[in-house]
């Protein structure tokens, strides 16, 4: 008879860790349907929000409108000032007593454009301050890793200002929702009409902000720009804060591209957009071409900084203060009554997502974060500035139309710098769950986190 | 050709700043024996001459802006423009220039209190005390700038007349395509100049030739009868002004913000480390030489072979240097090496 090496202690010591092995997923997912939940204010009169904006670096300015926003979106919650547009929004359970009853009230954390500073401004809000929802962010890097974080914790995130197609694509997360669109979009409302612009033969330089946002628009863009016929000549990625872009717009001066497609965000935006025009780039004909920059992503807060330099070029925006619905007419008024001028699509963006997660807890009838996830999984809605919008269940990306917009050659105002040249319909924006640019991510399952 | 033409006039531009900065950093080592780490401020501060002198300019009047009809919108109107109309404008346009000669006395006067207020003291110590209190006097100010002008960079823009870029492609007889912002050339040029204008001060001045003696012996020119360490105090406010210059002229290139000393500093230092510690012509030559690899190494020929080299070309040549030559290029025997 043949004799084996198993002894009763290996036996017995297998058996263990195959019992560990098995119950380990249950114990990262053990909250998930737990009766309690992180921060649950209870019988407290108020609840408390985390509003974790840059507050300094590249994207403070984006940050301090964000801030402003929230500020607004409390005080309209709260029952005070005009409401804003808890008097358009469609359907609407918000009653202007805070939320739930309870006093809405909040914390803020300075990210600084950074991961790790988010992430330890988030945690501190989430452990120390008790939030049950942190929100906010100029940053797809910052979103993502945020994102996470909340994930991990058990508290919902709504995502502030993220564009990058991973933080609804591979970067997913249950507890996470995005209202602000990507970089598919961007591509996709601006092909037909740089199309009817500049025609179908183009070469493309890009220079790319390197970074998780950066990479995806580029891709997205690109893409765009080729189904259209353009030629992309040579991408180059360029460091996050760079400050002096010149060593990068040298070589687009004799490259032969007839076109630059600046692929940055706030103050680099700035700084890598005036740099270009100094060079003369905006002056330059190639190939019997004039040559042309495009700013995929725009906000008019970056539109003031560049100043002049912006003048005719083409970007999209997620949305724009002199928008006419009833909607955006409303939250330019009481943004504007609060703060002496009109909010940028940071601001909206932020101010909308706190909006939709007091209505969720409002129909969900509680803070619990799987509860608000159901409520807002699916939500369709009107009244908050871009149209009928819907929160897509299966990626948590809301889908509403996309704005075309064009630096205004005769501004009537300092506030007057951009142009909506066309509302790209919802439909030539959408893009199906499993496409190629938002592939290999998971929604997992909801967490409530430790009670 | 037109490529290496266009890099190299960046390199030489971005080189003019680093060759400034580590010029003061030299000076500062070589006379008083400072490692200063304060030095990235005072280039921060000359940049925050020029916010500053433009905020003056352009202390205004709220107006109501009737363009915006549906809540009161303000927009500010300068007062120089309610008072002088167009010359109120050009004023405000020059606000680069003028804060040029704001900033040589105002530079002056802080380089000599740092250095008598504060840096005096650490002389006679180790030089990790002095990076540690230098690092820390430079935290201070940033904050302190941070405080006043918040973390936003400002922009200050080049007079209108230099907005543009020149032809010099086409004047040269060379190609169309090569052309370059003005104030960028203005910058090259001026830092020239400012660096010409302190070696003729050093070579040529009975008081440069003491800094220098100094410089060599400082025991032996004491023993003459020369207080030398006033002289050197002096010297302390030079290397003040000079970066205090490159800043106001750099901050129409790159809006100023608290932090952009810090970001020179680090790089200025490679500087001096790769000229040789304590030689001026070291850092100067390092400077523009420095800032010509970084161009070159932009570009996407180069990039295609050696992905991200433009991110670490300085301190790979620095490291390099150093292992060839441990002095740096042109380093003096015996300096930093106790």
């Amino acid at each position: 008879m043949k004799e084996t090496n198993i002894s009763r202690r290996s036996v017995l010591k297998g058996t263990a860790a195959l019992g560990m092995a098995s119950t380990a997923p249950m114990f990262f997912v053990r909250n998930a349907y737990a009766d309690g939940y992180l921060n649950d204010p209870g019988d407290a009169s108020s609840v408390t929000l985390g509003f974790n904006v840059p507050q300094t670096g590249a994207y403070a300015d984006e940050g301090a409108d964000e801030l402003r926003a929230y500020q607004l979106a409390v005080s309209h919650l709260n029952g005070e000032g005009d409401g804003g547009m808890m008097n358009t929004m469609q359907p609407l359970s918000l009653k202007g007593n805070g939320i739930l009853g309870k006093k809405v009230e909040y914390v803020t954390g300075d990210t600084q454009t950074k991961s790790d500073a988010a992430r330890a401004s988030a945690k501190r809000m989430i452990e120390k301050d008790g939030a049950v929802m942190i929100t906010g962010g100029s940053s797809s890097g910052v979103a993502i890793a945020v994102q996470g974080l909340c994930q991990e914790a058990g508290v919902i995130f709504m995502a502030g200002l993220t564009h990058s197609n991973d933080t609804t694509g591979k970067d997913k997360r249950r507890n996470g929702f995005r209202h602000f669109f990507n970089g598919y979009m961007s591509g996709a409302a601006l092909g037909p009409v740089l199309e009817k612009a500049y025609g179908t033969e183009r070469n493309a330089y890009h220079l790319t902000a390197d970074y998780t946002w950066g990479w995806t628009q580029e891709a997205s863009i690109k893409a765009s720009t080729e189904n259209i016929g353009w030629n992309t000549q040579t991408t180059v990625k360029t460091p996050v804060g760079a400050g002096d872009f010149s060593q990068y717009i040298t070589p687009v001066l004799n490259s032969g591209a007839d076109t630059l497609i600046l692929n940055h965000y706030g103050k680099d935006m700035i700084n890598s957009l005036t740099q270009a025009v100094q060079f003369g780039l905006r002056d330059k004909s190639v190939n019997g071409k004039d040559f042309v920059i495009i700013v995929p992503l725009y906000s008019r807060l970056m539109a003031q900084g560049a100043g002049e330099a912006v003048q005719g070029i083409f970007g999209s925006t997620n949305w724009h203060w002199s928008l006419q619905d009833e909607g955006s007419k409303a939250f330019v008024k009481s943004f504007g009554a609060a703060y002496g001028f009109p909010p940028s699509q940071a601001a909206h963006t932020c101010y909308v997502q706190t909006l939709l997660y007091a209505d969720a807890c409002e129909r969900a009838g509680t803070f619990m974060p799987c509860e608000v996830v159901n409520a807002l999984e699916g939500h369709k809605f009107d009244g908050m500035g871009n149209g009928p919008t819907e929160y897509r269940a299966e990626d948590h990306q809301c889908f509403k139309d996309v704005l075309v917009v064009q630096g205004k050659e005769n501004p009537s105002s300092q506030f007057d710098v951009l142009e909506v040249v066309e509302v790209t319909p919802r439909a030539q924006v959408e893009y199906a769950p499993d496409n190629e640019f938002f592939a290999g991510g998971d929604l997992g399952p909801c967490n409530n986190g430790a009670a | 050709m037109d490529a290496i033409f266009l890099q190299i006039l960046n390199g030489l531009d971005k080189g003019g700043a680093y060759a400034l900065i580590a010029l003061g950093l030299t000076l500062a080592f070589g006379t008083l024996g400072i490692v200063n780490f304060a030095h990235g401020a005072l280039f921060m501060l000359g940049a925050f001459c020029a916010v500053s002198i433009q905020a003056l300019l352009t202390l205004s009047k709220k107006v109501k802006d009737e363009s915006i009809t549906f809540f009161d919108a303000y927009k500010e109107q300068p007062y120089l423009e309610i008072w002088w109309g167009d010359i109120g404008t050009t004023i405000i346009d020059y606000a680069v220039p003028i804060s040029i000669l704001a900033a040589i006395p105002l530079m002056l006067l802080i380089g000599l209190s740092m250095e008598r207020g504060l840096i005096r003291f650490f002389y006679k110590r180790t030089h990790a005390e002095q990076i540690l209190v230098t690092f820390g006097l430079a935290i201070v100010i940033q904050e302190l700038i941070k405080a006043n002008f918040g973390a936003n960079p400002i922009p200050t823009p080049a007079p209108d007349i230099v907005s543009g870029s020149a032809k010099i492609g086409s004047a040269l007889g060379l190609s169309d395509a090569i052309v370059y912002p003005w104030w960028r050339l203005i910058y090259l040029s001026f830092s020239v100049v400012v660096l010409a204008a302190v070696f003729a001060f050093l070579q040529f001045t009975t008081f440069g030739m003491v800094v220098r003696a100094g410089m060599h012996d400082r025991d032996m020119v004491n023993l003459m009868g020369i207080d030398v360490e006033r002289k050197f105090t002096i010297v302390f406010g030079l290397a003040a002004v000079v970066a205090g210059l490159a800043g106001v002229m750099y901050a129409p290139i790159l809006p100023p913000d608290y932090h952009i000393g810090m970001d020179f500093l680090v790089l200025s230092f490679v500087v001096v480390v790769v000229g040789g510690m304590g030689s001026l012509g070291g850092a100067v030559a390092a400077g523009f030489l420095l800032g010509i690899l970084q161009s070159f190494a932009s570009m996407n020929e180069v990039k295609s072979i050696f992905p991200g080299i433009d991110q670490i070309i300085i301190y790979l040549v620095a490291v390099i240097i150093l292992l060839v030559r441990p002095r740096g290029l042109m380093g003096r025997k015996g300096v930093m090496e106790d």
